[in-house]
């Protein structure tokens, strides 16, 4: 065990699976010379070289198009988007070829891709650069969705996404980036995607979240053990899809109570999906209504102050559970 | 840098400073007032920047500032043209821009900020500056997207017969964007009314243009739509002057599209945070500094043409800076918006709710 930050995890994972197989390549915008716009491929071109850390010019559609074509003919490309916020320039390439090229072909090609990058509020880049796709992504089907809140799970997660033989894409934080954890240094340590984590034990309220919201939900879990005596499970999904609803419905059955932290927008957001299977499959053990904290249903806004208010923080936890368990 | 080749309208060399494009007509014309009045914006702009990273640095502002030190020629020239028709669109490198088109920089500042007195009202940042009414379309924060919506400004204008064109600026990097070149092949396929104005400054953040453009030069990509195309040295207002003058009047008489590409540099960071040496050293950026910056460069050709003295460069100088501070003391003055203005401008309707026709849940939570 070492203790490293997300971001290290995460180069920590591209290089044990740049060593382990030729055919992973990481491809984006500055990722090789500039060290990525986030550093988290910092080092790797000087260890990998050229061949196999590659810097494209400003053309998502292009490159993550090029990508798919790569990983049907056996290239495992690692794509990263400067910012997820700019998956929208290569929707297209995304959801009509990665998501459908193995079920249109009846099963003869797989698309090994993953697409990783930031995708995250909190930093006061404005609307065009704070989406969090998650929802939009895993509405479609062939296509699985990672959400990583740690950096070992970071680490262990985008090595499964690069050794799955599905397009998978991983979705990291800006905010994350910095953060610190123990990780594992065994290069065979893999997290299966679709496996949810409980981060924290408890009794009275299920605080079901991903990504940065986990940090936000056990600081909020913290408070109401200490000052409000109520005990809160805080399950991080950590896939999104495929999605381990079952550790989920397993803490309902023992609080009885529901509250979903996202940093999304509400409408057919993940959490709407998940209060209508845990309603579905566990309506006869909810003492009451599913609650649910979000972003404010608005573009992400760029003023600071309010843009920390528009997301959910530990404090809008804490109200939200308050109101969960009353 | 970007290699040189002809253009289809004019043949011409890399102009030095003390060209003849002072003597072009469009600049010959300009009076001594007009001249004073377009080095008195590329200083305005120059230190509203500055005073601008001060304030980033003083953790004032987030999130991102891309600064356009370097490159106020281009968009002070080119705007200088505008007429009551002519509309402005560009990328997040805005600031230059929305100054040149003669937004108030008081509102300009509080918007970086984050205040509700800003341009945006706090809610768009400093790559989402617009003032509709000044004919300033933003502010765009994804590289290449704002150049389809520049070739719909023209489409507007000829579809309502109106005289007029569109300026779309781009950088050296937006050009690879399919959306750029699909904007080529409606704007030519259509005759629209649209420059694409790219801005060469030679980087996409640390990417030289070596590294990501394939192809002899950025403007002649035109020719594969036979669209008329251009090149410039931006560091001479005279020469953006001139050189855009023609493609506006093609725009405007002929409905002609064309792609222009200007020549320039910023000195700065690709935003201020970035590193801003690593791809590039520190004597290039010295040696534009020294020998092309753009308003040395005018005000040495101002002085050279008795418009300007010593003593007059100084007050003005004084001016702008004052200017400047006094727009980051309204801004620390103003108030942030309040957490309940974060669902206001999301939709007409529920800002007209006495005026609202359609029914059912328009924000959810
Ligand atoms: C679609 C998209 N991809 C990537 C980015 C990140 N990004 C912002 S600016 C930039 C470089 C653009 O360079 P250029 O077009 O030359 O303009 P300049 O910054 O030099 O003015 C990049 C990669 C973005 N904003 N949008
Ligand atoms: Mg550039």
């Amino acid at each position: 065990m070492a203790v490293l930050t997300y971001r290290e995890a995460i180069r920590a994972a591209l290089s044990e699976e740049l060593a382990r197989d030729e055919n992973v390549v990481l491809m984006g915008e500055e990722v090789a010379q500039f060290h990525g716009a986030y550093k988290v491929s910092e080092g790797l071109l000087e260890k990998f070289g050229p061949k196999r850390i590659v810097d494209t010019p400003i053309s998502e559609a292009g490159f993550i198009g090029m990508g798919v074509g790569a990983s049907m003919l056996g290239i495992r490309p690692v794509m990263e988007l400067m910012f997820w916020s700019f998956y929208s320039v290569a929707f297209d390439q995304i959801l009509n070829n990665a998501a459908n090229v193995r079920y249109m072909s009846g099963g003869l090609i797989n698309c090994p891709i993953v697409i990783r990058g930031p995708a995250n509020g909190g930093t006061n880049v404005g609307a065009t650069h704070s989406h969090t796709p998650e929802n939009v992504l895993a509405n479609h089907p062939g296509i699985k969705v990672v959400v990583p809140a740690t950096a070992a799970d970071a680490k262990g997660l985008l090595k499964s996404a690069i050794r799955d033989n599905d397009p998978v894409m991983f979705l990291e934080n800006t905010i994350l980036y910095g953060e610190k954890g123990e990780v594992s240094a065994d290069p065979e340590l893999l997290i299966p995607l679709g496996l949810a984590d409980v981060k924290r034990q408890g009794i009275d309220l299920t605080i079901v979240t991903y990504g940065r919201c986990v940090l936000h939900s056990l600081a909020a879990a913290e408070i109401l053990e200490n000052d409000h005596d109520i005990s809160v499970e805080v399950i991080d999904l950590r896939t999104i899809r495929p999605l381990d609803i079952d550790t989920v419905l397993a803490s309902v059955k023992k609080t009885h109570r529901v509250l979903i932290v996202e940093e999304q927008k509400p409408f057919a957001s993940v959490g709407s999906q998940l209060a209508f299977m845990i309603q579905r499959e566990a309506f006869d053990d909810l003492d009451g209504p599913i609650h649910r904290l979000a972003t404010i249903d608005a573009p992400a806004i760029y003023s600071p102050p309010v843009e920390t208010e528009q997301l959910p923080n530990p404090q809008r936890v804490l109200k939200a559970a308050l109101a969960a368990v009353a | 840098m970007s290699k040189k080749a002809t253009s289809t309208i004019e043949k011409k060399d890399a102009a030095p400073i003390g060209s003849s494009f002072a003597q072009a007509q469009i600049n010959a014309d300009l009076t001594k007032g007009e001249r004073i009045d377009l080095y008195r914006k590329m200083l305005r702009i120059r230190r509203f920047e500055e005073r601008s990273l001060r304030a980033y640095q003083g953790k004032k502002i987030g999130g991102f500032l891309h600064l356009y030190i370097g490159q106020e020629a281009v968009a002070v020239g080119c705007c200088s043209l505008m007429g009551k028709n002519d509309h402005v669109i560009t990328a997040y490198r805005d600031h230059g821009h929305a100054i040149a088109v003669g937004m108030d920089t008081k509102a300009l500042m509080a918007e970086l900020y984050g205040k509700v007195t800003g341009c945006s009202k706090g809610k768009g940042g400093s790559m989402h500056y617009f003032a509709p009414s000044l004919n300033y379309w933003g502010g765009h924060g994804i590289v290449g997207g704002q150049i389809p919506l520049g070739t719909g400004l023209a489409y507007a204008l000829k579809y309502r017969g109106l005289k007029g064109a569109s300026m779309a600026f781009m950088g050296d990097g937006a050009v690879n964007q399919g959306a750029v070149h699909e904007a080529y092949n409606l704007a030519a396929l259509w005759d629209l009314p649209v420059i694409f104005v790219v801005e060469n400054n030679g980087y996409s953040m640390g990417t030289s243009q070596d590294r990501s453009s394939a192809g002899p030069g950025l403007a002649q990509r035109a020719e594969a739509y036979g669209m008329n195309w251009g090149t410039c040295f931006g560091h001479d207002i005279y020469e953006v002057r001139a050189t855009m003058d023609k493609f506006l009047k093609l725009a405007r008489d002929e409905s002609k599209p064309s792609v222009v590409e200007i020549d320039t540099y910023r000195y700065r960071g690709h935003s201020v945070a970035d590193p801003d040496k690593t791809y590039r050293t520190r004597d290039e950026i010295e040696e534009y500094r020294r020998t092309k910056d753009p308003i040395q460069v005018f005000q040495q050709k101002l002085i050279a043409e008795g418009v300007l003295t010593d003593v007059f460069v100084e007050q003005i100088d004084t001016e702008a800076k004052a200017e400047a501070d006094l727009a980051a003391d309204f801004a620390e003055a103003s108030p942030f918006p309040t957490t309940d203005d974060i669902q206001k401008d999301v939709y007409w309707e529920s800002d007209h709710p006495d005026r609202r026709t359609s029914k059912g849940r328009l924000f959810f939570d």
